[in-house]
């Protein structure tokens, strides 16, 4: 044992267990993450419980079973609950998300398995899925449709109904953003332009005229487009549908507000699957509801995909020619050394400190000198002199310009020697073999570099929370209407998204596994980068030895 | 032939110069990197500075000609007009901006008898002047600006408003033939007045050195809109010594007389009943008050004496209940001989105040920041009368010669050096401490700015961080680079990597909302933890150590860490499970129960244990990763010869191969910590972001970033709290590159040390 200590054989296996912990803590947050989100669009079964309170109350539940813990008996009786029948020193509680949040105080519940009476999943409870105020459960007593009463075959009807509903409502909101916005965008540049011709002084008699016909044009526009959207709204609350709830109450829920219905408790296993794959797609595909808490994550999608690309379009040029000029064209000289100092210190510089300078420098210093230049119209309404997705861009470019000169150099050290030489001695410049063979070679590298890049980009929320991203943008910042890409328009970003839902939203508890959700895809897409970032690294250093000899 | 040696040449040339314009235009890039972070480095820089100006004063405009005398002068808003109250109750207005500057725009009688008797102005804020006629009845006068833009163009018209009434108050009940002070200069001190939206408050001092108070309420006429006023009345006979100043706060809740000697301060809200509150003595030796003055806010009152020392003292909270005590003086830095203090004017909004000499010297301070802002002679005469516009950008004075308005600079009087970092007095605090409190509802409010306790908890919050990364991160890398095996490395690298790549969004909110409350349950579990683990790892050493060879053979060598995977994962769950059993045993159930009420020690549920393993899981990577290249590249022939020579693998690694790498362990270190002090939003989410110091681990903090994050969308383009916010990006800047720039430096070093191995 003594000499077993001596050899030192215990300290190696210590540090063996460090490496042990980072990556049981990488891979166990990759499955926490993966399990937390994948599992909140598994349509689970809704209970039915009978509740009977130590007080003597008692009362239907009727709900999904949305956590469960074990609570020391002794917490529960220093809280004031009185046990006369419960032995052991811990109870299982229920969290039950009840949903109907218009009849009850809380949408989530707490019941104590012992009080729980009676359990079952019965036939024929059915969720709701509803524009305002979240789920709701119950089971479909009526379906009125068109005036009429319907009792039978009931679930066809219903169905029949709300896709009618979701295809009025759909239709109503295409007018609205299309058609409507389209209108108020063209007004708003009338108005600008009036403005301009003001400060111009070229402000004519006619020129008013002209404005004034096509507002007029405009207006009358508007009202006819308004009537259609006033009737498809209308034609959507025709039907109803008529639901007995938990408290026993008939309730009669208008289908304009009704999204999707479900029966889980009916469904066999590939319905289930079948449910969840569109659960999937409407995360991924619908508009965020509710003060973001429930619906989609489209528009932060986008706005993500959208930042990232514009980042790299600035970025990439920027730090190939920066990492070509350290490795091909400077010498060992003091100011390289300087350089490299700047380029770690670049990538070391907190990502806040990079917000802070976004904000005052792009965009209220540059941001309003364009504004006064270009758009004195519209002051002292800001155009680029506000926080937008062309300032995150620019930012981020910034941020991420030492990962793409560093990935690329290490792909241009990679590139043997010889090969240049030979290039050099058939009496190319060093400018033609730059660009014929360096270049092309390391394009794999920068491809890496560009990569890494999008996935730092895509994760990264503190400078953008002073620079660009909102929690609801009412627009994307590509649309139909002249110029058709908005670069001066805030955006949502996944990362804020969760920073939002999760820490500043009103219900943090019915938000908490869209979160998860939210989580899963932005570590999934950054996973997916940076495992391709890394494969094509070691695709390269694999080919490059080859090269070698 | 010759053609086409040209058109050889034609081509080379343009050759050569594409060439030449591509090495510029590489140059150029090359050069844009370092110039990127100048840029940063130098903006900050440019957004900072002015909060460290000091004031500037410069002459604007001055108004010689004037038949009246004055009693009071103002300045409006935008600084375009000025204007003067006489003691017969005339408002005249001048212009003192564009064209016309110098002239009398109006002169508006405010109609009130010419039996006044006593004049004086309310708080700077209010705006409002009184008038006290022989009958003891009161006018309030209110001099406003209408603003119109006829014909697109903005222009002002001076006119006067009566709050109250055009008709007198009745406001004392003065015995007959009492009171027949002829209103001069120098006794504007023995009225003061306050008003409410209403209420009056008026203190007064007769002829026979009697103080009065009143208390005016006022009700409205359901039908007839009309004001019936009520009146409280109290002789204030507490008040001994010669009067110096009345003075009351502008809503009328609290008295201050100001004597040579003593100050008294009452509670005036019941107008029937002024209860004395304190009672102090500030005679200093010889010196004398000479006047005294409320600041901004109405909290503190300054104190003037006859040597130019200036005292600032206000209610605070004592070991024995409230006191009133002075927090800090000022001396006047005037070359004169005679350096009284004869009047003090204070700002409209923020703490800083003008002192005034008999000679017409001034000197400017600012209370928070104790900084002594401007000192000089404005005009060579007595100062009659001196006041700030509404925002501070102008200053109006009244002298012998007329009325001379000043432009002034001075937008950050509140921030100093000294004030940033040392502990301040702040009005109503016991003591001088560290406080960040950057905004508030009212407009009166004392900015408290001390980047202190921010800084503190960026370093508390990248200890705990560092605790919690060094040693794992190291060990793992000294590990992987020196005893895996390789086929287990290629794995092991790539994990680490996305490790790094991981958002930090999603490590704060994992830490906020998943971590922090499971381990507020299963507290006990994570001191098992602590004990445990190591514990096992040894025992699962010793049990392979004395395992058969058979056995031991069929792992390869430096599979260790694979082996000890489930191991971890058996005894992390243990411990987590065993938790709530520790718990009913040590602790009666609660641990954070117990830690709260037995201990006593403050509990938040995002704490900076939270912070420390979540940070720490994003710091891991950075020290593994540059670490492990460290150590990896140390030459094998030394290693080689050590082992040769006998010595085993771990006195090979601690002697030869670590002592080598140690420059690059150095700058794995010095990352991290890089890392850690920026990380923002880790620490947002995973703290309460309450700015407090105390080393607790079961507390939170505020860092530097998280502030920034939290703070600048709100504040005030230009405004001190948004410079400071650019100190506190600037602080981040330097201290991050202080800590790139050594590790680069050594791992530079280092690489030329290995290349020449």
């Amino acid at each position: 044992m003594k000499s077993w200590f001596k050899s030192g054989a215990p300290w190696i296996w210590m540090t063996a267990g460090a490496v042990s912990i980072s990556l049981i803590s990488v891979i166990g947050l990759l499955l926490l993450i993966a399990s937390r989100g994948l599992s909140y669009f598994w349509p689970s079964d809704i209970y039915q419980f009978g509740v009977n309170t130590q007080t003597g109350q008692s009362y239907t539940v009727i709900g999904e079973i949305y956590d469960r813990e074990l609570v020391p008996t002794q917490r529960l009786i220093e809280a004031g609950i009185k046990f006369d029948n419960i032995q052991g020193e811990e109870v299982e509680r229920l969290l039950v998300k009840t949903g109907n949040r218009e009849f009850v105080e809380l949408d989530f519940q707490w019941i104590l398995s012992p009080e729980i009476t009676q359990s079952d999943t019965p036939s024929g409870l059915a969720v709701f899925e509803r524009s305002k105020n979240g789920n709701f459960y119950g089971f479909v007593e009526a379906v009125i449709a068109d005036g009429k009463r319907i009792v039978e075959n009931k679930e066809a009807a219903l169905e029949q109904a709300i896709e009618r509903a979701v295809e009025l409502n759909d239709l109503a909101l295409d007018l609205q953003n299309d058609e409507i916005g389209a209108i108020n965008y063209e007004l708003e540049r009338l108005r600008l332009k009036q403005r301009k011709y003001e400060l111009e002084g070229t402000l004519t008699a006619e020129k008013v005229q002209e404005l004034y016909d096509r507002r007029a044009e405009l207006n009358l526009e508007y009202r006819e487009y308004e009537k259609q959207l006033f009737a498809y709204r209308n034609q959507a609350k025709r039907d109803e549908v008529i639901v007995k709830d938990m408290r026993g109450e008939l309730v009669s829920l208008p289908m304009n507000y009704i999204l999707d219905v479900a029966f889980p408790n009916d469904m066999n296993f590939f319905g289930k699957v079948a449910r969840y794959g569109k659960q999937i797609s409407k995360f991924i595909f619908d508009d965020p509801r509710e003060a973001n808490t429930e619906g989609g994550v489209f528009p932060a999608i986008f706005g993500t995909v959208f930042m990232v690309m514009l980042m790299a379009v600035i970025v990439t040029p920027f730090g190939v020619i920066a990492a070509i000029y350290l490795h091909e064209y400077a010498g060992n000289s003091a100011v390289t050394k300087i350089i490299r100092i700047a380029v770690i210190n670049l990538a070391g510089v907190p990502s806040i400190v990079y917000g802070v300078f976004g904000l005052g420098f792009f965009v209220y210093m540059f941001g309003g000198s364009l504004d006064q230049l270009f758009y004195p119209e519209a002051l002292p309404g800001p155009t680029f002199g506000t926080p937008g997705v062309m300032w995150s861009a620019l930012t981020l470019a910034i941020l991420t310009l030492p990962v793409v000169i560093v990935s690329t150099e290490e792909g241009l050290s990679r590139i043997p020697g010889s090969l240049r030489q030979g290039s050099l001695a058939l009496g190319a410049t060093k400018a033609e073999t730059l660009w014929r063979i360096v270049i092309p070679m390391a394009s794999p590298a920068i491809m890496t570099g560009l990569i890494l890049a999008v996935a730092r980009a895509a994760g990264e929320v503190a400078p953008l929370m002073l620079v660009g991203v909102v929690k609801m943008a009412p627009t994307l910042p590509v649309d139909g209407n002249f110029p058709f890409v908005h670069l001066d328009r805030k955006f949502m970003h996944l990362g804020f998204h969760i920073y939002d839902v999760g820490f500043q939203s009103p219900n943090v508890e019915a938000a908490r596994p869209l979160v998860y959700a939210t989580s899963f895809l932005l570590v999934t897409v950054i996973v997916a980068l940076n495992i391709t970032a890394i494969g094509i690294r070691n695709h390269l250093r694999e080919k490059y030895k080859a090269l070698e000899h | 032939m010759s053609q086409i040696s040209s058109n050889g040449l034609k081509t080379d040339s343009k050759r050569l110069f594409k060439d030449q314009f591509a090495k510029y235009g590489v140059m150029t890039g090359g050069v844009l990197v370092l110039c990127a972070l100048l840029l940063i480095f130098f903006y900050l820089l440019y957004v900072v500075k002015p909060v460290f100006n000091a004031a500037h004063i410069e002459p604007r405009s001055s108004v010689s000609t004037m038949a009246n005398k004055y009693v009071a002068v103002g300045i409006e808003e935008q600084t375009e007009i000025a204007f003067g109250l006489t003691d017969k109750g005339m408002v005249d207005f001048y212009n003192v901006k564009g064209s016309g500057t110098g002239k009398l725009i109006t002169s508006v009688d405010a109609n009130i008898d010419d039996n006044i008797i006593a004049f004086s102005s309310s708080a700077p804020h209010q705006g409002q002047y009184a008038y006290l006629n022989e009958h003891g009845e009161i006018t309030v006068i209110k001099p406003s600006f209408r603003v119109a833009f006829p014909n697109d163009v903005r222009t002002l018209t001076p006119v006067i408003t009566y709050p109250f009434g055009e008709q007198p108050t009745p406001a004392l009940d003065l015995p007959a033939g009492e009171a027949r002070n002829i209103l001069s200069r120098g006794e504007k001190t023995n009225f003061a007045f306050a008003t409410d939206e209403n209420a009056i408050g008026i203190v007064y001092k007769t002829a026979n050195d009697d103080v009065i108070f009143s208390r005016l309420e006022s009700e409205e006429d359901m039908f007839t809109d009309e004001l019936s006023w009520t009146s409280y009345q109290s002789d204030l006979n507490f008040v001994t010594g010669t009067i110096q100043q009345l003075l009351i706060s502008p809503d009328a809740s609290r008295l201050f007389v100001v004597t040579d000697k003593h100050i008294y301060v009452a509670n005036s809200r019941d107008g029937e009943d002024v209860q004395l509150l304190y009672t102090v003595d500030v005679g200093r030796n010889a010196a004398t008050i000479t006047t005294a003055k409320l600041l901004a806010g109405a909290n503190s009152l300054m104190v003037g004496y006859s040597d130019g020392y200036i005292g600032q003292w206000f209610e605070t909270n004592s070991a024995d209940g409230r006191a009133f005590i002075q927090s800090r003086h000022f001396q006047m830095a005037v070359d004169t001989e005679d350096k009284a203090v004869v009047a003090i004017y204070p700002e409209f909004y923020r703490r800083t105040f003008t002192a005034v000499t008999k000679s017409g010297e001034a000197n400017i301070f600012h209370t928070t920041s104790e900084a002594e802002l401007w000192q000089g002679q404005l005009v060579d005469q007595a100062i009659l009368d001196f006041e700030f516009s509404p925002r501070s950008n102008a200053i109006v004075i009244y002298s012998a010669k007329g009325l001379s308005v000043f432009k002034i600079e001075n937008e950050h009087p509140e921030v100093s050096w000294s004030g940033l970092w040392q502990e301040v007095w702040y009005e109503g605090y016991p003591e001088a401490d560290y406080i960040w409190q950057s905004s508030s509802a009212s407009d009166d409010f004392e900015s408290k700015f001390s980047l202190v306790p921010i800084s503190f908890g960026t370093l508390k919050a990248a200890m705990y961080a560092m605790m919690f990364a060094v040693p794992i991160g190291l060990a793992a890398a000294v590990y992987t680079a020196y005893f895996m095996a390789p086929s287990v490395r290629k794995i092991v690298k790539p994990t680490v990597e996305i490790m790094e790549a991981l958002p930090t969004v999603i490590l704060g909110f994992l830490a906020g909302l998943w971590l922090a409350p499971v381990i507020e349950e299963h507290l006990p579990g994570v001191v098992l933890l602590l004990i445990l683990l190591p514990l096992s790892v040894f025992i699962t050493a010793f049990i392979w150590h004395n395992l058969p060879t058979k056995v031991r053979n069929k792992v390869p060598a430096g599979w260790d860490s694979i082996i000890l995977l489930p191991i971890v994962v058996i005894v992390g769950w243990t411990s987590f499970a065993l938790s709530p059993l520790v718990e009913l045993w040590l602790f009666n159930g609660n641990t954070r129960l117990f830690i709260t009420n037995d201990l006593g020690i403050t509990f938040d549920q995002r704490n900076s244990l939270i912070v420390g393993i979540a940070m720490g899981f994003a710091v891991i990577p950075t020290i593994f990763s540059i670490a492990e290249d460290a150590v990896f590249s140390v030459p094998k022939t030394l290693s080689s010869g050590s082992l040769a020579l006998g010595a085993t693998q771990w006195q090979t690694l601690v002697k030869v191969v670590l002592l080598t790498a140690s420059p690059g362990i150095f700058s794995a270190v010095m990352m991290g910590l890089g890392r850690a002090v920026g990380e923002t939003m880790i620490v947002l989410m995973a703290t309460g972001n309450t700015p407090i110091m105390d080393w607790s681990i079961f507390e939170g903090m505020r860092t530097l970033s998280a502030n920034i994050a939290v703070e600048m969308p709100e504040s005030e383009v230009g405004s001190s709290h948004y410079r400071i916010l650019f100190l506190a990006a600037f602080v981040l800047f330097i201290f991050t590159f202080f800590f790139n720039t050594i590790a680069e430096f050594v791992r530079q070093r280092l690489r030329e040390k290995y290349s020449s191995l």
